[in-house]
């Protein structure tokens, strides 16, 4: 929210509203995350415009996650600047949640539930009313057939479906994948590609580790090696070769 | 910063101690009673009260920690907590000689004192297991900081409760003290106390310096070696300290090498 | 591209009554927890027939034997409370989200003290079948307003020992070790109370001063769960 907008009291935010688009939806300066006496993440400074797409690269233990759930309000930032949609974390961290959608390693889901009921849930801790969006996004991702069925008796693909659908289910305005593609199969890939991919027009952040598939769907591109920033730049000016030397 | 004045501090516990001992075996009268072992009480209970003390100040820091994430605080919590552990354990086993002494067993279920101890030690026995359970550095000092305050409130209500509980057969010592005792009972009391208070104190500010330096000195090995070292640190149950909270605490103690 | 959602925070109690249908259908679908509690009492009851060699028991004794079992059987409880959130990601996704945090502390109180009223209600019947002396009925309401300041203890002290002990390495040792010092005093005021009421001879009357002691008790320390609750969510 523009700072015009929030000292008149307005509680939404948007370009729609106030006429001042928010440019920069993530916005870091020098972030810095310890675990211990070790350095998680140093000095880490970017910024990515709304609706934009920035990919996280980097060899395992880089700090990728730690980045990601930062970026999510899960952990607070040791030193520098973090803001998310306009607001400074940790102060502002009310104001964003709800404004996130996470879709890491773990569904996040609960495997004696079934689809509809661990939407139900989640859409209850969000504020979302009403079936109407669960029972579209199970649709969206072709699950409607199975979703009064315990979880645990689903394959790992369809779980990872559903959790598309819980990222998706208070409308986030910036989503946060962790190689969201990694237990789904082709068909299930394109099935999802119009909610999390490019075309979703949301802002997004991508941890990958393929480097040469998310050139293709990134706008920035961020290489982090032990925690520190090796390459940050546009996806236009790479190729993959370049990015193949994060890995060595 | 806790390096300062150091030295001055252990000469004057070591004095107050000397003093004491001295004066309880050579001037203060024998009790009636309980003849020479009752002198074991000029120890025994300054030890409870400072140990008590140190429980609850673990309690107070970790407050402060969970308030400032500053990790400083927790150290300071922990070594708090630590070193009254060891010396709660010197208070049940002093406690207990003088119930056999002066009663002829070895515990005793009606003493609240030392059976309120009993529960405490078992309680924060385990804080350093729990610490050590967690590898995580900054969820494991959070977590430590909550069992402090919790178990810091548990220290005083637990005393009351036990208390309710147990018929006093046996002379109530902690009450005693100001109101019954002859004059030159109290000074030693008195004297005992402020010197064991002041053992524990100089006890802790080693243990802090200690820790610092350790701190420091890991964070500079860290500096040299460069960004190769990829050493995994040792789990451990003991705080860490961040780097700037490290070097902040030599730069106050004028002692910093950076 | 859609306008960002707004970030209105849910109302607590609908949060709360989400909360408790997850509580409730997992456990109902998992069977995790209770029927062990409810298991493990009265095969505890048999454990002290054999031990003490007694066939009946009174007052103090019959009033000790029940707390004890009854606090073992809810470690076994407050083990499993937070276990399906901490190993289905559950934390995250409730910290994900603007649900107030004092939320999931209710709900999780509520579904300990749920266990527990279950727990007794096998518990119960089955001490006064195998092991106490005088007859149950009359002692019912004396001992049923006992055992609910006692639940009220063991929740609150559980529900904190639980989320404390559940993301460590060993959290099933850990959770009774550092939970039973911290119930002693219910223990003892709960004991201490219902022994007059199981007497051998005439039951006599509540001891106020032990209730009203526990009352105490349980809401220092409910006070203090609720402070530091929030501390033990984060990652």
């Amino acid at each position: 929210m523009c700072a015009r907008c929030r000292r008149a009291g307005r509680r939404r935010a948007g370009a729609s509203r106030c006429g001042v688009a928010i440019l920069a939806a993530i916005e870091l300066r020098g972030l810095t995350r310890r675990y211990g006496e070790r350095v998680a993440l140093a000095d880490v400074t970017l910024s990515l415009a709304t609706g934009q797409t920035l990919a996280v690269l980097g060899p395992n233990g880089a700090g990728k996650t730690t980045l990601l759930r930062l970026l999510a309000t899960l952990l607070r930032p040791h030193g520098g600047v973090v803001e998310v949609l306009g607001h400074p974390l940790p102060k502002e961290n009310w104001a964003v949640r709800g404004r996130i959608g996470l879709l890491g390693h773990e569904p996040l889901l609960y495997r004696e539930l079934s689809a509809r009921e661990n939407l139900a849930l989640h859409g209850a801790l969000h504020g979302v009313t009403g079936t109407r969006r669960s029972e579209e996004l199970l649709a969206a991702v072709a699950m409607e057939r199975r979703a009064d069925e315990p979880l645990r008796t689903l394959s790992r693909g369809m779980v990872q479906r559903v959790a598309v659908a819980r990222t998706l289910l208070h409308d986030p305005a910036l989503l946060l994948l962790d190689e969201p593609r990694a237990n789904l199969d082709p068909a299930a890939s394109e099935l999802v590609e119009p909610l999390i991919g490019r075309a979703s027009g949301r802002t997004r952040v991508i941890v990958s580790h393929d480097p040469a598939g998310v050139l293709a769907e990134a706008d920035l591109v961020l290489g982090l090696v032990r925690g520190r920033v090796a390459l940050l730049a546009g996806a236009a000016e790479l190729d993959a070769a370049a990015l193949t030397e994060l890995y060595r | 910063m806790y390096g300062k004045r150091l030295r001055t501090l252990a000469l004057t516990t070591f004095a107050a101690l000397t003093l004491t001992l001295v004066l309880a075996f050579f001037w203060a009268p024998n009790d009636a009673d309980q003849g020479f072992l009752q002198k074991i009480f000029y120890i025994h209970v300054p030890l409870a009260i400072v140990t008590l003390c140190g429980f609850i100040y673990g309690g107070v820091a970790a407050i402060a920690h969970l308030r400032t994430h500053d990790s400083r605080w927790d150290m300071r919590s922990y070594v708090a907590i630590h070193l009254s552990l060891v010396f709660g354990v010197g208070v049940l086993i002093t406690g207990s000689i003088w119930a056999k002494g002066s009663w002829g067993v070895w515990w005793d279920w009606s003493e609240p004192t030392l059976v309120s101890f009993l529960l405490i030690m078992l309680l924060y026995a385990t804080y350093q297991p729990l610490r050590f359970a967690i590898e995580d550095p900054e969820r494991q000092a959070r977590y430590a900081s909550v069992f402090a305050i919790t178990a810091g409130a548990f220290v005083p209500i637990n005393f009351v409760i036990v208390r309710l509980s147990t018929a006093y057969l046996h002379p109530r010592v902690l009450g005693n003290v100001s109101a019954n005792l002859p004059g030159r009972f109290q000074v030693v009391f008195y004297l005992s106390l402020v010197s064991i208070a002041l053992l524990w104190i100089t006890l802790w500010r080693y243990e802090m310096t200690s820790k610092h330096a350790s701190a420091q000195l890991r964070a500079l090995r860290r500096l040299l070696a460069g960004e190769d070292e990829e050493q995994l640190p040792r789990r451990s149950a003991v705080p860490t300290l961040s780097l700037e909270t490290a070097s902040a605490g030599s730069a106050e103690g004028g002692g910093g090498a950076r | 591209m859609s306008a960002p959602g707004a970030a209105v925070a849910p109302r607590t109690h609908v949060v709360l009554a989400a909360l408790l249908r997850k509580e409730l259908r997992v456990e109902l679908r998992s069977f995790e927890a209770v029927p062990a509690m409810s298991l493990f009492s009265v095969t505890t009851f048999v454990l002290f027939h054999f031990a003490l060699s007694r066939n009946t028991l009174s007052g103090d004794l019959a009033s000790g034997v029940l707390w004890v079992t009854l606090l073992f059987a809810a470690m076994l409880g407050i083990n499993r409370l937070f276990v399906a959130d901490a190993e289905q990601g559950g934390f995250d996704g409730f910290l994900l989200s603007p649900a107030d945090r004092s939320a999931l502390l209710y709900a999780k109180a509520l579904t300990l003290l749920a266990y527990l009223v279950v727990l007794e209600l096998v518990a119960v019947p089955a001490f006064a079948l195998l092991l106490l002396g005088p007859a149950l009925w009359p002692a019912l309401p004396g001992l049923l307003v006992v055992l609910a300041l006692g639940d009220l203890g063991v929740v609150v002290i559980g529900t904190l020992v639980g989320a404390l002990a559940v993301r460590t390495s060993v959290r099933d040792l850990l959770g009774p070790m550092i939970s039973l010092p911290l119930l002693v005093p219910v223990l003892l005021c709960a004991a201490r109370a219902s022994s007059p009421v199981l007497a051998a001879t005439r039951a006599g009357p509540l001891p106020l001063r032990w209730l009203v002691t526990l009352a105490l008790y349980d809401l220092v320390f409910g006070l203090i769960t609720f402070a530091v609750f929030d501390f033990l969510l984060e990652d």
